[in-house]
This record gives structure tokens, sequence and C-alpha cells, in this order.
């Protein structure tokens, strides 16, 4: 089985010299489809550098990244449009929703699916029917400053979707939710990795959901210190 | 979806109040364009009022309106016998304050014999100047009603008509007279003048003495041939409508052009530098919103297609709101506003060139974002 996403002796260094800061060292990481990963560690352990590098936002230092089977960057990007790979094969969760405050839950949803080349009803159509998926479709026509934080993570999580990724990477995605709702949308993810046969990667310290993960890696001073699996 | 106007939409109020900033500043912009133009129509008005084909004036003048001008009123009669020439009449002009109901009043004062070349081509109410004497026919700008009495020169004129757009170079408004009366007004001595000059030896003197006299001509009559005949006579000069409307725009209202014209060249330079900072400003409130745009896979089209969309928008609605004030307040400007469908058109293109310009370096900025300024809190 191809993993979909696959990472070979990482490591990201930010500065130079003196001032030069190590954030991951030789990471190795393979991520099947259908499985959901927990990313932990404290401050500082490098779990959203990881994250922003298998999403094409931080270029690494040294290694190999491959999405699907396809080399990304091997010392430098093999893949010329890198906005569009992220629209196309990635789907983005971010701690703070990042929800266009402009456009209406359906709009926030369906713009994914527009950017990518999708006619506009369609794309709006789909958005329906996603929001209506995340049990949040009596909430569609609601701008984003009129949803409540867990309404809002489920518009992200449908944007997330919106293209049908076979990657989603998720940070902090529970941390402004109560435990009930953060376990809700854990489920959901669960449920879309399943349907899809999406890789799902999730930067989390929120004990409460670990339960939810096929598999936790655990990170330390930019090095995975445990990687284990959840008993079946 | 468009997310330029998604987003105007959600920020209405504060669009819209940028609008009607951006929109009064626009106006003055417009209205200097609007003053600019007036003062060369202005300047014509008259000029293309009379339809006169010739101006005969005094040798080595430029004519009434460029300089003082006097040759004999029976010159007249000469010019009328001058073969191509279809009819010819004298005038006068002189600036002068009236007393009016409302108090004093600047006017530029016309006169000329009724029936001959010289008088208004239309008038808006009331009738032309009849026989008697002390009637004038007045500009609409002077706030006069018809029947109106306004003293001018120790006498007392009866306004009997009333016409519209006929002012002077220097935006006054003009007043036609009879000829004989404003010889009176310009020549004739008061009394005790009149008779310390008798006891002086000097005689009374004629006032029949007129500023210029223009000339219509036969169809097929050749102007320039016309004007070489005349100016054979050693103390006459003559001028083609051409080049007295020349004379009026080249030489009279040029300062006036010239300094209108830099003002609205600083006031567009202004308005460029103000709306470069409203979109820059309007970019940079969305920086977030552009870096998850890019996050989520946006092209630099689309973030490109949204600043120069906003600021063509707001370019459009400001000129709008813009041109709505001008021609809303433009007749209680105390000179004209002459602002054409072409002149609209003009200033539109231009606004937009400042506004496309002005989103440069806002577009610059925008593509410069990283996609991780939308991370974090």
């Amino acid at each position: 089985m191809t993993a979909r996403i696959a990472l070979e002796g990482i490591g990201k260094t930010f500065g130079a010299g003196e001032t030069a800061l190590r954030a991951l060292d030789r990471i190795d990481l393979v991520v099947h489809p259908g499985e959901v990963v927990g990313l932990k560690g404290p401050s500082g352990s490098g779990k959203s550098t990881l994250l922003n590098i298998v999403a094409c936002i931080l270029e690494p230092t040294d290694g190999r990244l491959a999405l699907d089977g396809e080399t990304v960057w091997d010392g430098r990007y093999r893949v010329a449009d890198l906005r569009r790979l992220r629209r196309e094969r990635i789907g983005l969760i971010f701690q703070f929703h990042n929800l266009l405050p402009f456009l209406t839950a359906t709009d926030n949803v369906a713009l994914a699916m527009t950017l990518a080349g999708t006619d506009p009803a369609k794309a709006r159509g789909r958005a329906r029917d996603l929001l209506d998926y995340l049990q949040i479709g009596k909430r569609a026509g609601a701008m984003p400053s009129r949803l409540s934080g867990g309404e809002a993570q489920r518009v992200a999580i449908a944007r997330a979707l919106a293209n049908r990724p076979g990657i989603i990477l998720a940070d902090e995605p529970t941390a402004a939710l109560d435990s009930e709702r953060a376990r809700v949308v854990m489920d959901l993810l669960r449920q879309v990795a399943q349907d899809q046969q999406a890789a799902i990667l999730v930067v989390t310290h929120d004990e409460k959901i670990f339960d939810r993960f096929d598999r936790m890696v655990a990170l330390r001073d930019g090095r995975i210190e445990q990687d284990w699996r959840r008993a079946a | 979806m468009n997310l330029a106007l998604a987003d105007i939409r959600h920020r209405l109020g504060r669009f819209l109040m940028t609008c009607v900033g951006l929109g009064l500043l626009m106006a003055v912009a417009l209205s200097m364009v609007g003053i600019y133009q007036g003062v060369v129509a202005e300047a014509l008005a008259l000029s293309r009022s009379l339809h006169a084909e010739l101006w005969v004036v005094e040798q080595g003048t430029r004519g009434p309106f460029a300089e003082s001008s006097r040759i004999p009123g029976d010159v007249r009669a000469i010019v009328a016998r001058v073969p191509g020439v279809a009819e010819a009449g004298a005038i006068t002009l002189r600036t002068a304050e009236a007393k009016a109901p409302q108090g004093i009043l600047r006017m530029q004062i016309m006169g000329y014999e009724p029936g001959r070349p010289g008088g208004p081509s239309a008038i808006e109410a009331g009738r032309g100047l009849g026989g008697a004497r002390f009637e004038m026919v007045v500009d609409a700008r002077a706030r006069l009603p018809l029947g109106a009495t306004v003293e001018l020169g120790g006498d007392r004129y009866r306004v009997v008509g009333l016409t519209r757009g006929l002012v002077a170079s220097g935006g006054d408004p003009l007043a036609f007279v009879h000829l004989r009366d404003s010889q009176d007004l310009q020549f004739k001595l008061a009394p005790p003048a009149a008779r310390r000059a008798l006891a002086a030896g000097a005689g009374t003197g004629s006032t029949d003495t007129v500023n210029a006299v223009i000339a219509r001509l036969h169809p097929g009559a050749d102007p320039d041939a016309v004007a070489e005949t005349i100016r054979r006579w050693k103390h006459l000069a003559a001028l083609t409508d051409a080049e007295q409307a020349d004379i009026l725009t080249r030489s009279v209202v040029q300062r006036a052009r010239v300094q209108l014209g830099m003002f609205t060249i600083v006031l567009l330079f202004v308005s460029a530098v103000i709306i470069a900072l409203i979109i820059y400003t309007m970019t940079m409130d969305k920086l977030r919103e552009i870096a998850t745009l890019k996050l989520i896979g946006a092209s630099d089209r689309t973030i490109v297609g949204l600043v120069l969309q906003q600021a063509l928008i707001l370019g459009g609605a400001g000129f709008v709101a813009a041109t709505g004030i001008v021609f809303a307040t433009r007749d209680f400007f105390p000179r004209a506003v002459a602002l054409g469908p072409a002149e609209v058109a003009v200033m539109a293109g231009v606004i937009g060139f400042i506004c496309v310009l002005g989103s440069l370096v806002s577009i610059r900025a925008a593509l410069a974002i990283e996609p991780q300024q939308a991370l974090g809190g």
C-alpha cells in the first residue's frame, strides 16, 4: 500500500551560524491511508514545524518528503505549484479555524472547491452536503462571527474535506472545544479517514482525545521520542 | 463567488464612509477640471454668441478683450461697405459696478446698436433692447429679475431681458445696453469736468467713439482677405474670429488656465497618494485572510483580483459620489463648472488609472504575505 505521507530523515534548521536552531532532526514517519495519527509533545518540540513541512508551507533543510508516493522535496521542491498541490491533495484544519470572515459557512466551504476549478453552483451544493454531513446544515448561511467555536471548527473541517483530499493535517483542532465537542470532532475525522481512505495527522496537546488516534507519535527536541499504536 | 464584493459587503459601513471621503476628494479634483474648462468656455462665450467673423479695432491693439482699443464710431459705416462684408455693428465694452437691489454688482457693460451685430444671440426671458434708452439685457448670473432697476453712471436702467451663459472672461455677467448709453457712460465727461474742459479752451468733444466694430461676411467671403483689405487703413487693425478666440484663450485667460491646470495636477497627485494609502490599508487589514487564501491554495491571480477589484470598486464608487456631488452643487459656484460627457469620461479614465497604479504597491505587499501568517492566534 502506498503511504499517503512519507518522511525520511527530515530535518529543519532555522537561522545559521551560532544562532542556528535545529527544530527537527532526522524525522522518519509514514502515515498510511485510513490512519489517524496524533502528534504530541511539549511546546517547541517541533510538532507544528513538522505539520507545516508536510503541508508544504515550510521548506525542510534536509531529508525527503513524499506525498501519495510522489517525491515532493528531496533537497528542493519537485512540485512546481505548491498551492495547487495543497488545494487538490491536502486538507488543512487550524486551531483558530481561519474561516474567511466575509463569507458564509457555505461559501467558506465552497471557496476551497471553486479555487480548484469546480463550478460554483456544484461547489455550493457539495458544501451544503458536507455541512449536513457534519450536522451543521442549519447554520449554512451564517457568517463565521455568528458561529460557536464548535460550529466554526466543523465548518473548517468541511472546508478541509471539500476537495476530497487524501491527506488531512490538523493543528490543535480541538483546543477551543469542550471535551464532548472535541470527541465529536475527532470522531468525524476518524469517519472521514475510513470513508475517504485519507491519512490524518493531528497535532494535539489534548489528552482527552488521545484514545481517538490509531497511533501516537511523541516529539521531543525535534526528534521522535515515541511512536506507538493504540491497542485494537 | 466574488471575494472582493463579499469583503465589501462584510465591511459595508466602513467602505461607504471611505467612498464618501474619497468622493469629496475626487469632487474637488473634478470641480477643478470643470472650472478649468469653464474659464475657457466663459472666455469664448461672448465671442461665439456674437457670431462675428471679423473684429476691427484700433491699430496696434489686439481687440477689446485683450487691451484698450478706441476707434471712431463712423468706422462701422466704412467697414459695412467693404466688399465681402454683409453687416457690421459697433460695440463698446467696459467693466462697471452698478447699484442693484441686492447691492453693488460688477458687470461687463456691452453697448451695441439694436438691429446690428453686437447683441445677444438668444434671450432666455423677456425681450431684447427696443428703441427706448436706459434699457438693459443682462445675464442670469447677475441674479437680477426682469423689471429690476439698476443704477449705472448716475442713470437708472431697467432690466428688460435675460440671457444665459454670457459672461466676460473674468466671470462677470454681461449687460447689454444701447450703444449711445454705453458711449455716454464710457466717454462723456461729468458736467463739472465738461465745464472745466470748455473753460480751458477744449471743445465738448465727440463721444461717438467705439471699442470695436464687428462684421459678418457674405457666404463664401474669405475672412483673411477682408481683414487684409481693412488693415490697409493705417489707423485700423482687423482680426478674424479664429485670431480673436486664440487671443482669448492663449492670452487673456492663460494665467488662470495654467494656475488651474497646475492645481488640478497637484490635486490628482494628492488623490493618487490617498487612494494608494487607502487601498494599502484595506489590503493590510486582510493580511490574515490573504494568508489563509494562500494556505488553502488560492493562486496569485485570485489574490491580485481581490486587491485590484476592490481598488476599482472603491475608485468607481468614489467617482460616482464625486460626480453626483459636483453636478448637484455646480450651480452654486461663482464661475462656470463646465463638465460634459467627455470631461467626465476622461476623468473616470484618470481615476481608473490612479486606482490601478495605487493598487500596485498593495498587490506587491499581498503577494509577499506568507501562508504561515495565517497560523497562530
